[in-house]
């Protein structure tokens, strides 16, 4: 009951970091999938530079959070951005990128090869082949790394809150540093529910992405 | 007109080069339909493919209506030449319409056109244009979407078109309607075809002309009569099959064999003079009484007219049996085995009599193909058919 006042005491508080939470993720994870869909896409050319472009892609992902903010803040400090919004993102990019690259490259490769023969057959070149079919067969698994990128790095931008990065994240470092209970439960449970609301709505986006006659397709399959 | 000059494929495998064809020279006239027929790594696959670069070809030519295609670009190569596949490949993120007029919109049709075009295409596969055109391919079954395929490649109205095994994943029942729809198609649309099938009745059914291929080389290239009376070598004898006698007589019209010469009886004539006429014809049983048109109205039975006195009028049994000239001696042979008779009486359209077709002008045709073209008459006993 405290914890339900103090919450609705600092509703205004709670809503800013929040606000700050998703625009945080939602840069960070928009430049990755710019990036991360036209790697994966071009990666299914060669399977050598896939193999390592993947290899790279889960090593950055093996690297702790903390253990990254630690490395960029040297780096970053150089051009005076050592803490705060730019490690931040720059962080949750890297993370975002093997569910991104990983996903791409397996839908693309995934596309019935009776399809890409039928394209090849009928005259598209590789671009329209990509356009006109490869990219719509495969956005629905596109956007399923998406929305993983964004449910892991909803938590790992928790952790940026020790750079000084905002986000719903101060709540628990306050509350770790102050030893308030409210202040980390809140923080706790407004990053989880976070999750839990956005990774639901990225869904019914994905079934809006999906093409229509697949639906049927995928729901038989 | 399609044109293969000493079209050759080696592939590069970790065993070391493999050629898949193997100096492939040919050529389908304009019009005809042209099955390539063999077991599986044959190459006859590989050589369809290489007419529109899927598989690029190490050697050789290909000319489609007399121009050599290496100078062309491949995208513009391939919109020139419908293509089915027996996966029918259609794309399931876009509707029947849409996949339709793929092909016309990359060649830069304007909307009017190649939407009028989808409908013309569907009207053309019998399925109803406002029933089907927003549906997605996977509402369609698969003979429907096979169709589909077909309509696809023939959008654009390309000259020649190339189709892998396009009825092969369908099953048997909708496999026969579809050819016989293809087949009606192809008189009206005359398009060159090159077509992959392994199945020889198939390759009957379809071909104009038939092309043997064995370990990437072309055995025997000729019309399916001819591959059928006269197997080049073993080979082709085993892969046809024992029963390959069997096969022409559905190559064969009622109309190639029929004579005119044919004994009937009218109504008015006595029983005696039809025994007579039974003796004359040299008809063992029975023959066929007419009216004043010419059509078949009944048969006199010879065992009849012997023991009785009268008119034919009042002494007829119904008429078991008659053949169309249009139809094929398979159809004859199976009637004349079901009924134990060794000749038909034969009708035009109108069901006038028009002459008869005996058993021994079948055995006789089928017969002497085979003397004319086996050598001295030593009858190879044929190795057994080796299956796929």
């Amino acid at each position: 009951m405290e914890l339900f006042q103090y919450a609705l005491d600092n509703l205004e508080l709670l809503l800013t970091r929040t606000v700050e939470h998703i625009s945080l993720v939602g840069v960070a994870v928009g430049i990755a999938t710019l990036t991360g869909v036209p790697i994966g896409i071009a990666i299914t050319k060669n399977e050598r530079a896939a193999q390592i472009v993947l290899y790279i892609a889960s090593i950055i992902v093996t690297i702790p959070s903390i253990a990254l903010f630690g490395i960029m803040i040297p780096i970053l400090s150089l051009i005076g951005q050592g803490i705060g919004y730019l490690p931040a993102v720059i962080a949750v990019l890297l993370y975002s990128q093997l569910p991104i690259i990983r996903n791409t490259y397996t839908a693309i490769n995934n596309v019935d090869p009776a399809l890409r023969e039928a394209a090849r057959g009928i005259g598209m070149s590789p671009n329209q082949r990509l356009r006109m079919v490869e990219i719509p067969l495969a956005v629905p698994v596109i956007m399923a790394g998406v929305r993983t990128a964004v449910v892991l790095n909803i938590g790992v931008m928790a952790i940026a809150a020790y750079i000084g990065a905002g986000g719903l994240g101060t709540f628990i470092s306050r509350g770790i540093s102050q030893s308030d209970p409210r202040q980390l439960i809140i923080g706790a449970v407004a990053v989880s529910v976070l999750a839990i609301i956005v990774d639901y709505s990225l869904l019914a986006l994905q079934k809006r992405l999906t093409p229509k006659g697949m639906e049927r397709a995928a729901a038989t399959a | 007109m399609i044109r293969l000059d000493n079209l050759t494929k080696v592939f590069d495998t970790p065993k070391g080069a493999v050629t898949a064809a193997d100096h492939i020279s040919m050529e389908v006239p304009s019009g005809e339909i042209c099955i390539l027929l063999g077991p599986s790594g044959c190459g006859k696959t590989t050589t369809l493919k290489m007419i529109n670069r899927i598989i690029r070809p190490t050697s050789g030519k290909v000319f489609i209506n007399g121009e050599d295609t290496t100078s062309l670009d491949t995208q513009d190569l391939r919109r020139s030449i419908g293509y089915v596949i027996q996966q029918i490949g259609l794309f399931p993120n876009m509707t029947i319409e849409e996949n339709i007029t793929v092909v016309p919109k990359l060649l830069g049709w304007d909307k009017a056109k190649y939407k009028e075009r989808a409908r013309e295409m569907m009207r053309m596969i019998a399925l109803e244009p406002d029933a089907f055109l927003k549906r997605y391919p996977s509402e369609l079954s698969g003979g429907q979407q096979q169709r589909i395929g077909v309509a696809r490649a023939l959008a654009a109205d390309p000259p020649v078109m190339l189709m892998d095994e396009p009825f092969g994943a369908i099953d048997p029942i909708n496999r026969a309607v579809i050819q016989d729809e293809f087949l009606k198609m192809q008189q009206e649309l005359k398009k060159t075809i090159m077509f992959v099938s392994h199945d020889i009745d198939e390759a009957i059914k379809m071909g104009d002309r038939i092309a043997i291929f064995r370990a990437g080389k072309l055995v025997q290239y000729s019309e399916p009569d001819e591959l059928l009376a006269a197997p080049k070598n073993e080979f082709v004898e085993s892969f046809l099959g024992e029963d390959r006698a069997l096969k022409r007589l559905n190559l064969v019209k009622v109309r190639d064999l029929a004579s005119d010469e044919i004994g009937l009886v009218r109504p008015d004539d006595t029983l005696e003079t039809a025994l007579q006429r039974i003796d004359d014809y040299g008809y063992q049983t029975s023959i066929v009484m007419v009216n004043a048109k010419r059509q078949p109205v009944g048969i006199i039975n010879a065992a009849v007219a012997r023991t009785t006195k009268g008119h034919c009028r009042d002494h007829f049994q119904s008429v078991p049996v008659v053949v169309n000239l249009d139809d094929d001696l398979r159809k004859v042979a199976s009637l004349m085995f079901s009924n134990d008779m060794t000749w038909v009486p034969c009708v035009d359209d109108d069901g006038r009599i028009v002459g008869q077709i005996t058993q021994r002008a079948i055995t006789h045709h089928l017969g002497s193909r085979y003397r004319a073209h086996s050598g001295a008459g030593e009858a190879s006993p044929s190795s057994s058919a080796s299956e796929e």
